[in-house]
């Protein structure tokens, strides 16, 4: 609540700075006779604004968090509180109770104790947030002013917010690019710590993958951490049974949308091929383990396959492949609209028809932003994990049949981090050097779809 | 309408247009257009921009059908068929009446594979040998085998501009058409490269019937033996391209030649 208020006074006061600096270059523009300033007024007033806005929300951060402290130091210090257990758990609760009724969350207490705390906390809370508000007005009125006795008729103000504004984008992308870092050091720690317990060479070479969250962290068993089987999954579902069903699908459907579609269908077509890729993956689950599998099932039992599961890799691969079918179809779609006009001419004027001028002029051309998309999808779909869990089971199964139950790593990383193991047994550490692997095998493939987009663009120009 | 030169001699027409109007949507683009193109002549359209020259000239191999909007009238014969009658395969069409464009537009393939493009989609040589043999025979035709003859499978986009035009015209070559059409050719390239299309131009002149659209005067002078000049949609004066020059019938065409609009 004292939060919301600072900051709409931070506000309010940016607000008043930029009036202000705005109305002062407008008076040097009228005191010199209409001649050009430096910068646009309203950059006068940004610059103030600017000065007032960022000094305030540094100093609201750090007194949201520092507030609540000085309170509670402030409360401590009273007679009153003196009679306090001095255990911490119980302190800590009679204090809360005494916060609740203080703010209001709470109608009244119980505990004598903290009844006789609340008007120490009501009056300490009023000061530190008369305080806060004192050094908000102090803060902005001191910036302000420095910054608004800095205009001049010849003050640089508009370089200097250009600056200010590429400063806050420059952060804003490093936020994007700092997470990813700390989500690699994050895996890479806990990874370390999994093969400390573990050899990689069992991790990334075994066939039988059964961890043993259940027996004590020293005697886990190497051979029950072999991976092979969760990528063999992992491959075999998001990359072989998926692009079957994606790429060529895909492609044609781009195919007919770029080529042969009448503009009134492309028009409707392209959205609803779009809609797809918004549809909830967990969505694409249902219908993998209600309709897909049970049909394969039946499907695979009535042409004599006895032991035909209803959690299959077919179900969950198959259903996957339809999920990605906007990826591979919107990238070929750009990709194949994106070769010259000049090209396609070339080929009719030499007498190609529309189909060969297709094969042999547009998908070859076309075909690294195609390659892309494919790279994109791929890494998409062994990313994938809500219609495995419904579709294909957690059994982990070294198989070449798809209608086999098969699990993938990213199935097993929910399933070794939602168990009830602990932080320092390698069957949940195994959940990070799972995901380290998967990272890396994603992050080659970015890179490679990244390569291969970039010379596409030097295809033509 | 259209003034024709009172001393063009007859020749045999390969294509012959009848009262040709072309429209894009509701806008006519060319107005009702008789000409006669003859056979191992070169014809150029001549005109300012947007007078239509393009347009008629992407009549004649039907490119045209590739604009949802095109529409055309009146009657165009290659060897006295009709070439927009119905049950007319323009496959076929476009094999015979091959098509040079504005900007060198070579496929993103080898040079070896944009020369054997055409003669692989209308089937023209059995095996490898003959491909070769059609290969050669069509950079030679073009003056382009020197050149590229040691790097045949090197992309055709990474010659210079000049080749590339001459490895379209070599494409075009490939699949022994009747007629070429040129569309600006050489707007795209520098002096040099321009006067060895031009004398490539005339060599090729023995075997086909060619028509060139540009902007130059002078190159339609020099390559040239019949001249058309468009204006608005209209076809002013057609004739041999030195009575055009030098003795034009009518003021429009006066006014052009002598650079006073366009």
């Amino acid at each position: 609540m004292s939060l919301s208020l600072l900051l709409l006074l931070a506000i309010g006061l940016a607000l008043a700075g930029w009036l202000a600096g705005r109305a002062r270059a407008w008076g040097f523009r009228a005191a010199a006779g209409g001649t050009r300033l430096a910068a646009l007024p309203s950059y006068h007033g940004w610059y103030v604004a600017l000065w007032i806005a960022i000094p305030l929300l540094a100093f609201i951060a750090l007194w949201t968090t520092l507030a609540p402290d000085l309170v509670q130091q402030s409360v401590l210090s009273d007679p009153a509180a003196s009679g306090l257990p001095a255990f911490d758990f119980q302190r800590n609760a009679i204090l809360a109770q005494a916060r609740a009724v203080a703010t209001g969350a709470a109608a009244t207490t119980t505990h004598p104790d903290a009844a006789a705390l609340v008007e120490p906390y009501r009056a300490a809370i009023a000061r530190y947030r008369l305080i806060g508000i004192l050094a908000t007005l102090g803060i902005a009125v001191a910036a302000g002013a420095f910054a608004f006795l800095r205009l001049r008729p010849q003050f640089t103000a508009r370089t200097r917010v250009e600056r200010t504004v590429l400063a806050v984008l420059l952060l804003a992308s490093l936020v994007a690019v700092l997470t990813t870092l700390g989500i690699l050091v994050s895996l890479i720690f806990e990874t370390i710590r999994f093969f400390g317990m573990i050899s990689p060479i069992d991790f990334l070479f075994g066939t039988m993958w059964s961890p043993d969250p259940m027996v004590s962290a020293q005697s886990a068993d190497a051979t029950r951490y072999g991976a092979i089987p969760l990528f063999w999954g992992t491959i075999f579902i998001g990359a072989i049974i998926a692009m079957i069903v994606a790429i060529p699908l895909g492609l044609m459907s781009a195919i007919y949308l770029t080529q042969y579609a009448k503009p009134s269908y492309r028009k409707w077509l392209k959205p609803a091929l779009e809609i797809l890729a918004g549809v909830p993956t967990v969505v694409y689950g249902y219908f993998a383990a209600l309709t897909v599998a049970p049909a394969i099932r039946d499907a695979a039992q009535a042409v004599g396959i006895a032991g035909a599961s209803s959690e299959s890799a077919l179900a969950a691969g198959l259903v996957m492949g339809v999920m990605i079918i906007p990826f591979v179809s919107s990238m070929a779609d750009d990709s194949i609209a994106a070769v010259p006009q000049a090209m396609r001419d070339g080929s009719l004027a030499m007498g190609a028809t529309k189909s060969e001028t297709i094969r042999r002029v547009l998908i070859p051309a076309a075909l690294p932003g195609i390659v892309a998309g494919i790279m994109l999808a791929v890494s998409r779909a062994i990313g994938e994990t809500m219609i495995v869990v419904m579709a294909a089971s957690t059994a982990a199964n070294l198989s070449a049949n798809p209608l086999e139950a098969m699990t993938t790593v990213t199935v097993q990383i929910v399933a070794m981090l939602t168990g009830e193991g602990s932080f320092d047994h390698p069957a949940t550490l195994s959940a990070f050097a799972l995901g380290f692997v998967l990272f890396l095998v994603t992050l080659a493939l970015n890179f490679i779809a990244l390569r291969v987009v970039k010379r596409f663009r030097e295809a033509y120009e | 309408m259209t003034f024709v030169h009172p001393n063009l001699e007859e020749t045999d027409a390969k294509m012959r247009a009848r009262d040709v109007s072309v429209y894009y949507g509701a806008k006519k683009a060319i107005d009702e257009v008789s000409i006669d193109i003859p056979s191992k002549y070169v014809t150029a359209f001549i005109g300012p921009s947007g007078c239509g020259k393009s347009t008629f000239l992407r009549a004649l191999n039907r490119m045209n059908d590739t604009i949802p909007s095109a529409r055309v009238e009146g009657c165009i014969e290659l060897d006295g068929e009709d070439i927009y009658k119905s049950g007319m395969d323009v496959v076929q069409l476009r094999a015979r009446v091959g098509m040079v464009f504005q900007k060198p537009n070579p496929f993103p393939k080898s040079i070896y594979e944009n020369i054997a493009y055409g003669p692989r989609i209308h089937g023209l040589a059995e095996g490898k040998a003959e491909l070769d043999g059609i290969v050669e025979r069509s950079l030679k035709r073009a003056g382009l085998w020197n050149e590229v003859k040691d790097r045949l499978s090197d992309s055709g986009t990474a010659l210079s501009g000049g080749q590339q035009q001459r490895l379209c015209i070599a494409r075009a070559v490939a699949v022994d058409p009747e007629v070429i059409l040129m569309d600006e050719p050489c707007s795209a390239l520098d002096p040099i490269a321009t006067a060895k299309i031009e004398e490539l131009i005339d060599e090729l002149r023995g075997n086909y019937a060619i028509v060139i659209v540009t902007h130059s005067m002078q190159q339609a002078a020099r390559v040239s033996q019949r001249t058309a000049f468009f204006h608005l949609g209209n076809m002013v004066e057609y004739g041999r391209t030195s009575d055009i020059f030098t003795n034009p019938l009518e003021e429009r065409t006066k006014d052009y030649i002598t650079g006073r609009y366009g």
